[in-house]
């Protein structure tokens, strides 16, 4: 099964094009999506990830391996989804009412989905309301929050606390990051995880959902 | 073309595209610097006065003042932040804050007529932010964005500094007195980020004249060597109509390259500024 590693490589290298043609190629052979899914595009993303972590690669590349894995995922979904492959949890992220950055949110839900989590990205400057809305209709396992300015933090603090008046703090863990967040005030104002980069992000949902 | 003035109690500096351009020390922020929001957690105020002592040596010409972290009471502790930082240093102040309430606080205890940083095209903020300007006589920054969030179209960031222009006029707030951020995107995640950004500069220096500011370290964010791309995005923000930026002098060569643009530009003549610099400082040696 060569082309899972070609698949592997395709990411490591950034070429989108190459990991979209390898995924239907491992397809054509018969392989299991979910195969091709964990030792392919999972796998490429994992030396990514752990590259990011010792700075050895730069942001620019983490998108570009991520756009490789979308464009293998796009070719995978259809299959996963109809054979009812399980992922390893789903994420409902955004980033907190009136806020408006994008890229550390999005670096972490490409992250997650490398991973194996199934996310749903609702955006930027997200109302409670919107966050209690997505956690009935997605039923998630884990609700990430970015807040990258100061004045926003109180946002997260808002919240955190609608999810729980609405009765749904039980069935979630609560995840946030963001540059002027720190570990302690997460555990402070009631979170649950934390993570200072994607990498670490992903290292804080798994160890939420006790698969790390 | 229009002279912004910033004061302390003892010193004024001038801002303008006929001079030479204004070094704003964004150090004292504790985004990003894990001690240094312990330090003012614990109100142990040590590490602002070193940082502002260390900045105004390496040749900042303001200092912008932040304390914006997880757990911190901005309104408390910006004026107290800013009541050190004018004891410590001569230079005026950037007072720094998304909290119109902590700007206020600050503004009124503060001793000149300081640089607000900043008020943003955003609706709450206009209402909220502006007033305080006029009442205290202060600068503003303003930031172009707006409630839509940050257009990456020069000519929607253009459109966003005229509402800001108007609306500050409005309430007979002068021109000069407001300084545009044009906003510095991160290339990394972006690789025209920083033409937006230029290409934005040049149309304000066309359609509004008004004086440019940009917090510029974020350019390189995500990439190594900051240091090299931040320099050059300075030499060139400052060939498009950049007047003052928000920068870190302690880093190595920084300080230099804006002092080395200004004297590329014309506005050093007989290159003393340049002259001057370098007998101060010993980096780098040629």
């Amino acid at each position: 099964m060569a082309v899972l590693e070609d698949i592997k490589n395709s990411i490591i290298t950034y070429k989108p094009a190459k990991t979209k043609e390898f995924c239907q190629q491992a397809l054509d052979e018969g392989i299991e999506p979910q195969l091709i899914l964990s030792e392919g595009l999972i796998a490429g993303m994992a030396v990514i990830g752990e590259k990011f972590k010792l700075n050895k690669i730069y942001v620019p590349e983490v998108l570009i391996a991520a756009k490789c894995t979308h464009a293998g995922l796009d070719i995978l979904k259809p299959i996963l989804a109809a054979a009812k492959a399980v992922s390893l949890g789903k994420v409902v992220l955004g980033t907190v009412k009136d806020d408006l950055h994008d890229i550390g949110k999005n670096l972490v839900a490409m992250m997650l989905e490398g991973a194996g989590f199934e996310v749903i990205n609702l955006g930027v400057n997200i109302d409670p309301e919107k966050f209690i809305e997505a956690i009935k209709e997605y039923q998630p396992e884990i609700i990430a929050i970015s807040s990258l300015i100061t004045s926003t933090l109180p946002n997260v603090e808002a919240t955190i606390k609608a999810i729980v008046d609405a009765g749904l703090r039980e069935q979630v863990k609560i995840m946030i990051g963001g540059a002027p967040v720190t570990e302690e005030w997460v555990l402070q104002i009631g979170g649950d995880g934390f993570g200072k980069d994607a990498t670490a992000a992903v290292d804080a949902a798994k160890k939420l959902i006790g698969v790390a | 073309m229009f002279h912004t003035e910033v004061r302390s109690k003892n010193a004024i500096v001038t801002i303008g595209r006929d001079l030479p351009a204004v070094i704003i020390g964004e150090r004292i922020n504790p985004t990003g610097k894990k001690k240094f929001g312990q330090a003012l957690l614990a109100k142990d105020f040590e590490y602002v006065r070193r940082e502002a002592i260390a900045q105004v040596e390496q040749g900042a010409d303001i200092l912008d003042v932040n304390v914006g972290v997880a757990g911190v009471d901005e309104i408390a502790m910006l004026p107290e932040v800013v009541k050190i930082v004018s004891e410590t240093v001569d230079v005026p102040l950037c007072i720094d804050s998304s909290n119109p309430m902590a700007l206020a606080a600050a503004l009124k205890v503060y001793e000149g007529k300081a640089l607000v940083n900043s008020v943003t095209g955003e609706e709450k903020s206009l209402v909220s932010v502006l007033p305080l300007i006029k009442e205290y006589g202060a600068a503003v920054v303003g930031l172009l964005m707006d409630d839509t969030g940050i257009p990456n179209d020069p000519e929607k960031r253009l459109a966003i500094a005229f509402k800001i222009v108007e609306r500050a006029e409005k309430l007979g707030i002068e021109r000069s007195n407001i300084i545009i951020d044009c906003l510095t995107m991160t290339v990394s995640s972006d690789h025209n980020a920083a033409t937006v950004t230029l290409k934005t500069i040049e149309r304000i220096v066309e359609e509004l004249g008004s004086n440019i500011i940009l917090g510029i370290s974020n350019v390189s964010f995500g990439l190594p060597d900051r240091n090299s791309i931040t320099r050059t995005m300075i030499a060139m923000a400052l060939k498009a109509g950049l007047t003052c930026i928000i920068m870190d002098p302690t880093a190595e060569g920084m300080r230099r390259t804006v002092k080395t643009s200004d004297l590329l530009l014309g506005r050093d003549e007989w290159s003393l500024n340049y002259l001057a610099e370098y007998r101060q400082y010993s980096e780098p040696q040629a």
